[in-house]
This record gives C-alpha cells, structure tokens and sequence, in this order.
C-alpha cells in the first residue's frame, strides 16, 4: 500500500515539475503509438468494410485469420520484426532496428488485426440493414463502403480507441525491436519495465499512473473532437 | 415517355435452396398508370416485386426491358415493406440518393428540402431518422424513393404502418407521382386503396399469378373463383 501512495506521489511530482525525462519518454509513447493508431486505422478499416460488403472466396479465411490474429503474443510479433528488421534480415539495409520506426511498424502489426475484427463486427451489421436499400439503389462499390464507414463512425473510434489501448501499453515488441536505449526509443512502458527490473517500484509506479492518465486523455479528446458524444442520435 | 416499358417477362423464377418461391411469372407491365399487386400472405407479392426489380435472384426465365439492364435499374427505386432508414438526419436521407448521383450539393439540398415540406417533416429535417415514428419513416422512404424521379417505383405494402391520414397523404404523392409518368407498380392488403390506385390488378396465390387486367373488370367480375372469394374477404388459400 505504501508503495501505491509514493508512486501517486511521485507520478504527482513527475508530473507538476514538468520532469524533462518524463516529458521526452511520454511524448515518444504518444508518437509511436499515435502513428501506429492512425496507419493501422488506414489499413484496417477499408479492409473491415471490404468484408462486410465483398463475397470473395477467401472472405472466411480471412475473417478466421484476422480474428485468430487478434490473440496474437506482441513478443512473437516483436521477434518476427525483429528478424525482418535486423542487419542480415530481408529489409536490414533500411536499418530500422533500434528506431521508433520500428516500433510503429510493431504495434501496426499487433493492432491491426484486433481493428479490423471489431470494426468488421460493426459494418456487418450495419450491411445487412443498408443492403437492400443500397443495392437497389444501386450504388458503386466505392460508394457502398464510404456509407458504411462514415454511418458506422461512432462503432469504428471505438474500435481505433481500442487498438490504441492496446498499442500504448504494450511492452514485449518494442522492447525487443526499439531496445529500450535512453533518449531514443525509451517509452513508458519499456522505462516501467527497466525501473521495475532495478527494484524502483514508486518510480515505475509512478509512470504507471502517468501512463494511465495518458490513455484516459487520449480517449477523451479524440471522442471530443469528433463531438460523438454531443450529437448522438437526434 | 418511359423508354423502360415496356417490362417483359418469361418463365421467371426465384427459387431459394431448391424451394421455388415464385414462378412461372409470365407478363407484360406497359403504359401508364399503377400495377396493384394483392394476395394473402406469403403468396409472393414481396417476391415478386423483387424480381422485377432485380433484387431476387431470377434463377430460371427472363426479365427485360426496353433498354440496356443498366439503364433500367437506374431509372427505378424501390420502396420496402420495412422502411430502411440510413443512420443520418431526415435531409442527409433525401440528399443521399441524390448524391450518389453526381448531383451537386446544392441542388440535392434543394430538393430535399422541398421534398421534406412535401411530406410535412419539414420541423425535422435535422433529427435522426431513427428516432422518427414508423409512419414518419415510411413517408420518408417513399420521398427518398421519388426524389430522383424513377421511371418505375415499387413499392411493397407503402402504407401498412399508417393511419388513415397518412394513407391519404402517401396517396396523394403517389396520384401525383403517376401524373408526372411515374408507372407505379405496388403491393397492398388494403383493398380500399387498390380500388383509388389501381389501374391494373394482379392477384397472387400460392407464387403464381392467378389473375391480372384492368381495375374495373377484376373488381366488377373477376374470373377466378379465387379472386372473387379473396375480393368479398374470405380466407383463400
Ligand atoms: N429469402 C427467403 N428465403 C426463404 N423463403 C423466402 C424468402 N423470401 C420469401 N420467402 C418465402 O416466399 C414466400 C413468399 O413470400 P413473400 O414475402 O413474397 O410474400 P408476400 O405475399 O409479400 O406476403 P406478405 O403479405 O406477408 O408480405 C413465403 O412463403 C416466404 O416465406
Ligand atoms: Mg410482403
């Protein structure tokens, strides 16, 4: 318990002096993992309506795989890359590893997969009650997914806000693929993990709660700014 | 004039796993006016209409027109038995068939808001669609219908969820409608409105046309026992 009240202490402290260290490892979390949100959303997104509104022969597969995929361990994900990534590995003359770079590409890989299910989840019903009414009205392809996108919007943030969760406090990739090296890759979740090695529990605590409060921000301005709130249903 | 009519059909058939929901349909839809579908339930009025449409799948016979099938589906809008509302305000409904058109925003937006005084939601333009009442709904969907002015509607049992005021309302839009050459092809339980509406009857038993003609002739002296008893009210099966 008294280690609970220090890490609010510290994260307190931390916090209302401005901490350059902290400041310069939140701002990296918020970077990598608001990359890894919005070229995730990109891709899975479109994907998700293609399913909904697409019979093609490998629809099911794919579906099976996205969700299986969800489960995903993000250190399994962290290795592969890391392979990929490294000097000898395929795209090693890029000489990505070691940089935030890499860990965007990390969490795109574990969170797009959890996106795209949910965001699937939601257009598919949403399909199946504009279907009628679009097909008779004979709307192209295009045009078909860029109703369900944007009618679907309230379910679709909430699957990106997911993804985000997800991203921001992940650990076991971009610990492996960023290495942890101070003022380069070091983010909350890895400077957790380091101070918690070295026994600094209020420490690690104390980012703990600053990494939480993050997240609770995040949520909240996004659903702000698209004022989903507000506008709701009439 | 309508350059679609006229609509032929041969042998057509919907079947579903095997079942054949309706067919043999054999007809000619041409000229003027409205093609009142009647029928008990699940006779295949629904059906029907989607296969004329394009909306079932036609899996034996054929269904033309009197121009290229593209062409066709273009000019023809459907309204359904349950209202499908997009999840957008009143005026983003009447916009969308508009928009997906090509047609530029200010004249869709103009039109939609004559279209929603023509309905009287002109106070609730800007509410969801959601939360309108089922009546509400309906006439919506039937503005939504007409507003890019098909040359052919459908509409499958319009007024089912209205009252006797909004019947009369929907039925005036439709009286209008077929004025300005909208061939008006329909399905109703309300023998009353087919009689204000009709100008051909069709009578549907068991997926099968059972009788078509003029109005007056299958309501004066129908041909079929069936028709006549399904016209005094009793339970034709
Ligand atoms: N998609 C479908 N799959 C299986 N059966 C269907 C399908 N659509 C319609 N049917 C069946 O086809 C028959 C005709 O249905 P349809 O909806 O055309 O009747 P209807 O005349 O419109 O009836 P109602 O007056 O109740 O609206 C019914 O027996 C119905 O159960
Ligand atoms: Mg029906």
């Amino acid at each position: 318990m008294a280690d609970i009240w220090l890490g609010l202490s510290q994260a307190f402290w931390l916090v209302i002096t401005f901490d350059a260290e902290l400041m310069e490892i939140t701002l990296r979390s918020l970077m990598v993992s608001l990359s890894a949100l919005v070229i995730a959303s990109a891709i899975a997104l479109p994907l998700a309506a293609l399913l909904a509104v697409r019979r093609f022969r490998w629809r099911r597969w794919v579906i099976a795989i996205l969700n299986a995929l969800m489960g995903l361990p993000p250190v399994v994900v962290g290795l592969i890359v890391y392979v990929v990534l490294s000097r000898s590995g395929p795209l090693g003359v890029l000489g990505l590893l070691f940089t935030p770079t890499a860990m965007v590409i990390a969490q795109v890989i574990i969170i797009v997969p959890l996106i795209a299910s949910v965001a699937h989840q939601a257009l598919r019903d949403l399909w199946s009650e504009y279907h009628d009414l679009l097909i008779s009205m004979h709307v192209t392809q295009g045009q078909k997914v860029a109703t369900l996108l944007w009618d679907a919007r309230r379910a679709l943030l909430t699957a990106s806000l997911a993804g985000f969760g997800r991203a921001i406090g992940e650990v076991g990739a971009i610990m492996i693929v960023g290495g942890n090296i101070d003022n380069v890759t070091r983010v909350l979740t890895t400077a957790i993990a380091l101070e918690t090695g070295k026994g600094e529990f209020a420490l690690a605590l104390g980012l703990g709660f600053v990494l939480i409060g993050l997240a609770i921000a995040v949520n909240l301005s996004i659903h702000a700014l698209s004022r989903t709130e507000v506008e709701a249903r009439w | 004039m309508s350059h679609l009519l006229p609509l032929t059909v041969q042998g057509a058939e919907t079947t579903h796993r095997g079942k054949r929901l309706v067919g043999p349909i054999d007809l000619t839809i041409e000229g003027a006016g409205a093609t009142v579908i009647v029928g008990p339930n699940g006779s295949g009025k629904t059906t029907l209409l989607r296969l004329l449409h394009g909306a079932a799948r036609l899996t034996h016979g054929e269904i033309a027109w009197n121009c290229p099938m593209d062409e066709a589906q273009l000019h023809q809008a459907f309204v359904f038995q349950r209202p499908v509302m997009l999840r957008r305000t009143v005026l983003e409904n009447l916009i969308y068939p508009l928009k997906v058109r090509g047609t530029s925003k200010r004249e869709a937006r103009k039109s939609a808001v004559a279209w929603a005084a023509k309905i009287g939601l002109s106070d609730m333009i800007d509410r969801s669609a959601l939360v309108l009442s089922g009546g509400e709904q309906q006439k919506l969907a039937l503005a939504r219908a007409l507003i890019t002015a098909p040359k052919v509607l459908f509409l499958d049992e319009p007024c089912a969820a209205l009252d006797g005021r909004a019947t009369r309302e929907v039925e005036v839009i439709l009286q209008a409608a077929k004025q300005n050459g909208t061939r008006l092809i329909l399905s109703t339980h309300d023998m009353g409105q087919a009689r204000r509406l009709a100008d051909e009857m069709l009578f549907m038993l068991g997926g099968k046309i059972h009788e078509f003609g003029p109005a007056d002739t299958f309501f004066e002296a129908a041909q079929t026992a069936s028709a006549r008893a399904f016209l005094k009210g009793d339970i034709v099966e």
